[in-house]
């Protein structure tokens, strides 16, 4: 256990305590400073994540990308507090971050709009007000008709934006995304692109959106962030000024893309070398 | 199917409106609104969903009569069938396989003293209490085995030991204990059937995907509230699974129970009428008694396992016919 290891719990719940959290001051944004990871026993440790530091603006849209291992995954727990950095600090003044992943993770036994009230549930919205919101949430991944609709009735596309309904009935202000479109077709995928932007603009959450696809980043993001493999390093970052709306097959984004893959090789050749 | 084809119809309508062409330029050149695609992505929207929609299958009565009812039919009729042909090529002796109709008459005869429900429903009351019983007590023990890890490594490999015991085993020591009256009949239910409802919900928990209870924290269940919102549904396939087996168990427990032990006061269920029918030498009457026993656990589970079970598996999308 290093020192500098101090712990935000507090931090956290307190600004969880303060209500549903708005554009004001620092809410929405995360701060990751000096942040190691190992896995495995003291002494014979592998370290996943090295000296990370890397700040989210309130309302941004950050895409980290990486090759295999460059620990995205483990970032995201760390962020979402369900691991503790072996060492560094966190901060998350908005309160618990919501997260999605690569697969929809609904629950089967209940219907869609039922796995966003469950969310509301436990965040303590009183049950008079979760069927409203939850319909308000379905409406705003145009799914108004799909409230009753069990998890096995949804197209993939669609068990994708009832997740993304969920994660946002957290009314949390960060949204963290772990490869949440990975396993869908390129036509749904494009057309979700296309909503998460519309609903990350008229929400204005903070998004911390992890992929291995540079195209899908750049498509997306207001900065790129590149991590290096074993461990992970932030090595590189870019700033996306292409005008929204963006298409994935932009020249802009496909010149960016492949300037982003130059390096992304890079760093994946030199694992080859050692 | 009509469903899925109106709404694909409502979409290309949108297209035509908005002009699919000029859409796609006005996309493609970065200078344009956002709102003014919108309408075309809700449109694009609804239209993918239409075309992925899972389509689920009703099936009509008369198929559900050819596919589910009529091949146990057939096979009960080529089974008496076989049984008559035996019976008139006078295989054995006829003490040792009687008439089919030797059976039917004993069935009548029971029916017209009355005693027919009776006989059942000693049985089936005695079952099924001590069915529930063993509900109560297994349930608890299973959630503990299954979380708590100290307790598993303690009783878990006691629980799937105990499930492989032929509980028939237990009824001298029950008799010893307790002598004969119900309380030996459900002693001995219960170390059947607590073992593998016990079991089943262990099963059930131990396969429930991490991602589920992963997802359960980040939306801020843990602990209690974790349980019972999403450990427990989500084991919810392999409990009923465990319930169906533990009715087995229970029913096959107290028949034995009710064949081995027998008292004036124990009443007069199917494991002791088959007995009484051994002692009379009445072949007729004891196949009787193994038909209702049969026909008894097989109708329990019927009537009251196999529709939870189903409910349960099709709100999931587990039921092959569901897909």
């Amino acid at each position: 256990m290093s020192p500098a290891l101090t712990t935000e719990k507090d931090d956290r719940a307190g600004a969880a305590a303060a209500g549903s959290p708005g554009p004001s001051g620092s809410t929405g944004s995360v701060s990751i400073a000096h942040v190691h990871k190992s896995f495995g026993r003291p002494g014979a440790a592998q370290p996943v994540l090295d000296d990370i530091n890397l700040t989210v603006r309130p309302g941004e849209f950050v895409c980290l990308l990486g090759a295999s291992g460059c620990g995205k995954s483990t970032l995201l727990n760390l962020i979402a507090d369900l691991d503790k950095p072996s060492a560094g600090t966190i901060e998350v003044p908005g309160g618990r971050p919501a997260l999605m992943f690569q697969e929809h993770a609904l629950f089967p036994w209940l219907t869609a709009g039922k796995n966003i009230e469950l969310a509301l549930r436990l965040r303590g919205v009183p049950r008079a007000d979760r069927r409203p919101r939850a319909e308000q949430l379905l409406e705003l991944v145009r799914l108004g008709g799909a409230y009753g609709k069990r998890v096995h009735e949804l197209s993939g596309g669609m068990r994708q934006r009832v997740a993304l309904a969920r994660a946002l009935a957290q009314d949390s202000s960060v949204l963290l995304m772990d490869e949440p479109f990975a396993a869908l077709d390129a036509i749904t995928r494009d057309v979700l692109h296309e909503e998460l932007t519309r609903i990350w603009r008229e929400t204005g959450v903070s998004v911390l959106f992890v992929t291995h696809n540079v195209r899908e980043a750049v498509r997306l993001a207001e900065r790129v962030v590149l991590l290096s493999s074993r461990p992970g390093r932030v090595v590189r970052q870019w700033t996306v000024d292409i005008p929204q709306p963006r298409r994935i097959e932009d020249a802009a984004v496909a010149d960016l893309s492949v300037e982003i893959t130059e390096e992304l090789r890079g760093e994946i050749r030199r694992h080859g070398q050692s | 199917m009509a469903r899925v084809k109106t709404t694909r119809g409502a979409a290309a309508e949108r297209d035509t409106d908005g002009g699919t062409e000029s859409v796609r330029e006005q996309a493609a050149a970065p200078t344009g609104e956002g709102e003014s695609t919108a309408g075309d992505l809700a449109g694009l929207e609804a239209g993918l969903d239409a075309l992925d929609a899972v389509q689920t299958k009703r099936v009509s009565p008369a198929e559900v009569l050819v596919q589910k009812v009529l091949p146990p039919i057939v096979a009960v009729a080529v089974v008496l069938a076989l049984w008559k042909v035996l019976v008139l090529a006078k295989v054995t002796d006829d003490y040792k396989l009687p008439d089919p109709g030797l059976v039917w008459d004993a069935l009548r005869q029971l029916w017209l003293r009355g005693e027919l429900l009776d006989i059942i429903w000693t049985s089936v009351s005695r079952g099924l209490f001590g069915f529930l019983i063993a509900l109560v007590i297994a349930t608890p023990l299973g959630l503990v085995v299954a979380r708590v890890r100290f307790i598993r490594a303690g009783l878990g490999p006691i629980l799937s030991g105990l499930q492989s015991l032929p509980s028939v085993a237990w009824v001298p020591p029950a008799v010893i204990w307790l002598g004969l009256n119900d309380q030996m009949m459900y002693t001995v239910i219960l170390l059947g059937a607590v073992p593998s409802i016990a079991n089943g919900l262990v099963a059930g928990i131990d396969q429930v995907p991490p991602l589920f209870l992963r997802a359960g924290r980040t939306l801020g269940a843990r602990g209690l509230v974790s349980a019972r919102h999403i450990l427990l549904p989500a084991a919810l396939p392999g409990y009923v699974a465990g319930l169906k087996q533990g009715w087995a168990f229970s029913w096959r427990s107290l028949m034995a129970a009710e064949i081995i032990a027998k008292s004036p006061d124990l009443g007069l269920g199917l494991g002791q009428y088959l007995e009484n029918q051994r002692n009379n030498s009445d072949m007729a009457g004891v196949l009787l008694g193994i038909l209702l026993i049969l026909v008894v656990g097989i109708a329990i589970e019927l009537l009251i396992f196999a529709p939870i079970e189903r409910r349960v598996l099709r709100s999931r999308g587990l039921l092959a016919s569901a897909r």
